[in-house]
């Protein structure tokens, strides 16, 4: 049963240094909150997992809080590069970077598999691509009956994943709606899940077949408005494309981003007071 | 027809909107394949369906999507599923007619890197990776691929394959036992290319208005071949333009950015 507690709270009890993690959400619904809050408490050593490592992991890996990577598509949505990613991969700075690198149709069919407890998933593709002969976590099986030649991918189980949901009700049971990608199977193939929301509420009031997490499969729940920003949440604000525009300007320079950091993540007490330093620092152009 | 100014990225873009056909299930790529196929639906293919790897399906976005899973997309599909059921029931199920594609680095037989330029342990660039390529270039129908074109992006040897076109070319895809027919026709910023029946080597087959055979020489890394009788390509009629400038003016006022060339 998941408990409601402040942000703070759920990643210093349920995410540690060295852990594998997923903070999932396809554009939509990234958990930035919760990403600015593991810089803040400075984990580090954590394998990182995202099908699409966006801004919130080029954030965490030149914050110096990963290890290894595993990813599908690491660019800046419409923007260009993450420049904090390519500094590690191709300068180690701040620090080597592990990467296992998949398909998307790979990685959330290894979710799914994650989800139901199965050790690997299978599915159609890589015949002719290098990917497997640098990536030993794809192979190829033949199909038992029908002798067809497949690839191979292990379970992804994380031992956290983090996501941002539209609602809980006040027993932590969740809502989410819209684009969903993979959180519902990246939720479900955790050992442990937080999820942050926009708003806690008497009913969900979801009609059936609504994506619903039951508070039983979460650890914890955490009231955070506005936790995706930059990223949207559908029914509530859009994508903030200005701020993802931006970030190729602050992240493209090591000392720019770090002053970026530490004014607006290191030096705020949580999201509420970061959103307030940004809106400030808005008016001067976000850096 | 039209005697209006056009550029060459307005000419690929409407060039490669003139290949998919109405009706046709397209699962598209962000950036110059979303916009082509934008242009498609809101010209010749009124009926086309367009699928993202983020989940929607039937996408009637009224601006283009800066990234691959806009709000606008959802809220004005037909129905929109998760990222593992767009890859499991609708892409590698067999419903999917054309995959739609960008690319880093092509070579003469389509296939494609996303991947790094230099060694991959060490690279000079990284770039962003696969994202759904693999999967889509396997089990998609057919592919087209959407590119402007320059000799470091048509290059002779790729220094990765992300994702596989024709591989050696001859009949090697069709010995991996993939079930889709891969690229069949690379569209540029100067020409229209389509692989030979029989060596699938990609063939200039239309040129578009103005540009020379030595142009898109210099531009391919290999010394590429031309068809018997190459054909030009139809300049961009006047409602084609209009409409993909209508659609890209609306976009940037809609992301708050400066109107794309």
């Amino acid at each position: 049963m998941a408990e409601i507690v402040s942000l703070q709270s759920a990643i210093r009890t349920h995410l540690h240094d060295g852990d594998a993690v997923a903070m999932e959400g396809f554009t939509h619904l990234i958990p930035f909150a919760a990403g600015h809050e593991v810089i803040r408490q400075r984990r580090t050593d954590l394998t990182l997992i995202r099908m699409t490592p966006d801004v919130i992991y080029d954030q965490l890996i030149g914050a110096g809080c990963a290890r290894k990577l595993i990813f599908s598509w690491g660019g800046n949505p419409g923007v260009g590069s993450l420049h904090r990613l390519r500094d590690a991969v191709e300068k180690d700075w701040p620090k080597p970077l592990e990467i296992q690198e998949h398909g998307h149709g790979d990685l959330s069919n290894a979710y799914v598999a994650g989800a139901a407890n199965l050790p690997f998933a299978v599915l159609r593709a890589y015949a002719g691509s290098e990917l497997p002969k640098y990536n030993k976590n794809i192979r190829f099986i033949q199909c038992p009956f029908t002798g067809e030649t497949l690839a191979a991918v292990p379970a992804i189980r994380p031992d956290v994943t983090v996501i941002h949901a539209q609602k809980a009700d006040r027993k932590g049971n969740v809502l989410l709606w819209g684009i969903l990608g993979v959180q519902k199977e990246a939720v479900l193939a955790a050992k442990r899940a937080i999820v942050t929301v926009e708003e806690v509420v008497n009913e969900l009031n979801a009609p059936p077949n609504a994506c619903v997490l039951p508070s039983w499969t979460l650890a914890a729940v955490c009231h955070v408005p506005g936790g995706a920003r930059p990223s949207y949440a559908h029914g509530y604000y859009d994508r903030d494309n200005r701020f993802y525009q931006a970030w190729d300007e602050i992240s493209r320079d090591r000392e720019t981003f770090l002053s970026w950091i530490k004014k607006h993540i290191l030096d705020t007490r949580d999201f509420a007071a970061f959103q307030k330093v940004l809106s400030e620092s808005g008016k001067e152009q976000l850096v | 027809m039209s005697a209006a100014k056009y550029s060459a990225s307005e000419m690929m873009t409407i060039a490669a909107s003139r290949l998919l056909n109405n009706g046709a299930v397209c699962f598209v790529g962000i950036g110059v394949p979303s916009t082509a196929a934008n242009l498609a639906r809101l010209t010749h293919a009124p009926d086309i369906v367009l699928i993202y790897e983020s989940g929607p399906i039937g996408a009637k976005p009224d601006v283009l999507p800066l990234s691959i899973g806009d709000g606008d997309l959802a809220e004005r599909a037909d129905t929109v599923v998760s990222t593992p059921e767009i890859f499991r029931y609708w892409l590698q199920g067999g419903r999917v007619d054309v995959g739609f594609l960008g690319a880093a680095q092509i070579d003469r037989f389509a296939n494609i890197n996303t991947t790094v330029i230099g060694d991959y342990k060490k690279p000079t660039t990284r770039l962003p990776g696969a994202g759904g390529a693999p999967e889509i270039a396997s089990c998609a129908k057919e592919v087209v691929l959407v590119l402007k074109q320059s000799a470091r992006a048509f290059v002779k040897k790729l220094d990765f394959l992300t994702t596989v076109g024709h591989l050696d070319g001859g009949d090697a895809r069709k010995k991996l036992g993939l079930p889709g027919k891969g690229p069949v026709a690379v569209v540029t910023d100067l020409c229209v290319m389509k692989p030979d029946d029989v060596t699938r080597e990609l063939i200039v087959k239309q040129l578009h208005p103005g540009v020379t055979r030595e142009q898109v020489q210099k531009a391919t890394g290999w010394e590429i071949r031309f068809a018997g009788s190459v054909e030009e390509s139809l300049p961009p009629a006047d409602n084609e333009l209009k409409i993909l400038r209508d659609l890209l003016l609306r976009t940037a006022v809609a992301h708050g950015q400066a109107p794309a060339a």
